[in-house]
């Protein structure tokens, strides 16, 4: 158990490593990342002073070094349009992206697990293929073009929910929807493969041998086995959605970290893209890593493989 | 299973067995249809894209009330119309979408080859970079890139190339291990064949039909991909018409009802990546039971 854990302990930080080379790398392709770090119209003084800041004159590994010390010391620079630490932006954002994430996450799963379990009782049925229509519309609809069709049916035809901002819990309805949308597919599907797989196990032809009407075997027997990989996904999602929701977050100008990333870009505030960029990375690794070792807790046979 | 994996690989044998099935029509004629308007858009579009008439502003579809003949669909919030933005919208959607896909392929292909038969130190910096590139949202890398870089089309290809190889470098790095086990592959070992050679002669063209449904299915994020960007200004720039670009301009009319403005790029998009999808969906089950799980 502490060899696998040392390993994919060392594994995580190892891509973390790379992720913070890799950007590091593409900031200076370009050519002088003081054209990109330093505010636009800045005088000439003040590039002269981020460029002996950023040792730009020294090799690229001293550079290296210096900028995972920023790391490391959390240091994330200023934002330029804000004009404070870019860091105290991001956590000031971050609640609200975590509360669209967690009512995305309720809609996604009160849609995809009933539809995922029908499917997989019906195999083949008409509800089966409905699933499978519904499963590919949601890949194939792009989350913003939802949100706007959301705002034009309930805010602009009907006026029954406000199109933008936040506040009130009716305002977090919308942008939560749009973006549990997709998720609520990949659900559903894992839902369905799930089911069908602990069906066909053992216990629950016992189950129906011993006489347990079917509506027993399905929603105890069966649904609590099938729901356990179900769950381990949407905790993953969950992260996915707090770092993937920045075109619904624009769409109905919810003040989340996607909104942040988008007004990086707008104003062109480097080091808030940036530090955006860099943080999802290492909230992905993370919770990558924490489902790695509960797994591992859970279950003694990944802790000797390899 | 190595046998009825070498069977299946057999291409010829997949095509008769293509003619008995049949071709999913629906997906093949939806993108040709797309293909057809973007290679002829200059012939078929009623109205230059980029040119409008701020006296014909915000007109709406022919049919209802206000619209007229000369804008089936209506124009836009600078008098552009709208069926002409949607022809030449189909061009950059196609050429963005599959020289992409593309790009993203060979590169992915070609670092997945390399990283499977070689091993070792290779093995280790090709799949250490794509894994902590893959551990970054598609979306939020592109961004990122293209903040440093500005937008443009040629940009665009790019960037999505460097965000999608990895995806294709897994795959195929997985489908050359088991390869790499097989009779024949030791057989050209023995005969004295180069690193190169067998890589050329016997491994790619047995990874090529994983690489292809790859590709068929990344189409449809590629291009969501493309519309995101282009819809939060960081993709293909204005006044290029682009579905993405239509969907924020769109934006403008949103709060007045002018519903073309918004469904019409939408259903063109939902059109391409579900066609996409569907015909991926379709190449996976013929050509490579294996990649199921994908």
């Amino acid at each position: 158990m502490k060899r696998f854990v040392v390993r994919r302990v060392g594994y995580a930080l190892l891509s973390l490593v790379v992720l913070s080379a890799t950007i590091f790398v593409f900031v200076r392709l370009t050519g002088d990342p003081s054209v990109l770090l330093v505010e636009p119209g800045a005088s000439k003084a003040d590039i002269d002073a981020i460029r002996a800041d950023l040792g730009l004159d020294r090799p690229l590994l001293v550079q290296y070094a210096v900028f995972v010390k920023g790391l490391l010391k959390a240091d994330f620079g200023r934002s330029f349009y804000y004009r404070t630490p870019v860091l105290e932006l991001y956590l000031e954002r971050l609640p609200n992206s975590l509360l669209l994430a967690v009512v995305a996450m309720a809609f996604s799963l009160a849609i995809g697990i009933p539809s995922g379990i029908l499917a997989a009782v019906r195999v083949n049925g008409g509800w089966d293929r409905a699933g499978k229509i519904f499963a590919l519309l949601g890949l194939s609809m792009p989350s913003f073009w939802v949100g706007l069709l959301l705002i034009l049916f309930f805010s602009v035809y009907l006026g029954w929910l406000p199109s933008s901002g936040s506040g009130t819990p009716w305002h977090v309805l919308m942008p939560a929807f749009a973006l549990g949308w997709y998720f609520a597919a990949a659900h559903m599907r894992l839902t369905r493969s799930s089911m069908l797989e602990v069906l066909g196990s053992e216990y629950i032809k016992l189950a129906r041998l011993k006489g347990l009407p079917e509506a027993l075997v399905i929603g105890k027997h069966a649904f609590k086995n099938a729901l356990i990989p179900v769950l381990t996904l949407a905790g993953i999602n969950l992260v996915l959605m707090v770092n993937v929701s920045i075109v619904v977050e624009t769409v109905f100008a919810w003040p989340g970290v996607g909104r942040l990333l988008y007004e990086g870009i707008s104003f062109r505030d480097f080091p808030v893209v940036q530090t955006t960029v860099i943080l999802s990375g290492v909230m992905i690794v993370a919770v990558n890593l924490a489902v790695d070792l509960m797994y591992a807790v859970i279950d003694p046979r990944i802790r000797y493989e390899r | 299973m190595n046998a009825s994996r070498a069977a299946v690989l057999a291409f010829p044998g997949r095509l008769a067995s293509f003619r008995r099935e049949g071709w999913p029509m629906v997906p093949i004629t939806i993108l040709a249809v797309i293909a057809l308007l973007a290679i002829f858009a200059d012939v078929i579009a009623p109205h230059d894209p980029q040119v409008g008439l701020l006296g014909e502003r915000f007109r709406p579809p022919a049919w209802q009330q206000g619209g007229s003949a000369a804008h089936l669909l209506g124009t836009d919030h600078v008098g552009r119309d709208v069926l002409s933005r949607l022809i030449f919208g189909a061009r950059v959607s196609m050429v963005v979408g599959f020289t992409a896909v593309i790009f993203a392929g060979v590169v992915g292909t070609v670092l997945g080859i390399l990283a499977g038969y070689l091993g070792g130190w290779v093995d280790q910096v090709i799949m250490r970079v794509t894994d902590a590139w893959l551990a970054l949202p598609a979306l939020t890398f592109a961004i990122f890139l293209a903040a440093i870089v500005g937008p443009s089309e040629m940009n665009i290809v790019i960037i999505l190339g460097i965000v999608y190889w990895t995806r294709y470098a897994r795959v195929v790095r997985g489908e050359v291990l088991s390869l790499k086990e097989r009779d024949y592959v030791r057989l050209a070992i023995v005969a004295g064949c180069s690193k190169r050679t067998i890589m050329r002669r016997h491994i790619l063209p047995n990874v090529v039909n994983s690489a292809i449904v790859l590709a068929t299915l990344m189409l449809g994020v590629v291009i969501v991909t493309e519309a995101a960007l282009s819809f939060l200004g960081v993709g293909v720039p204005p006044p290029k018409p682009a579905w993405g670009l239509m969907l924020a301009d769109g934006k403008k009319g949103l709060m007045a009802g002018y519903w073309w403005l918004t469904v019409l790029p939408g259903v063109c998009i939902m059109l391409m990546v579900l066609s996409a999808n569907l015909l991926g969906d379709w190449l996976r089950v013929k050509l490579d039971p294996q990649l199921r799980q994908l």
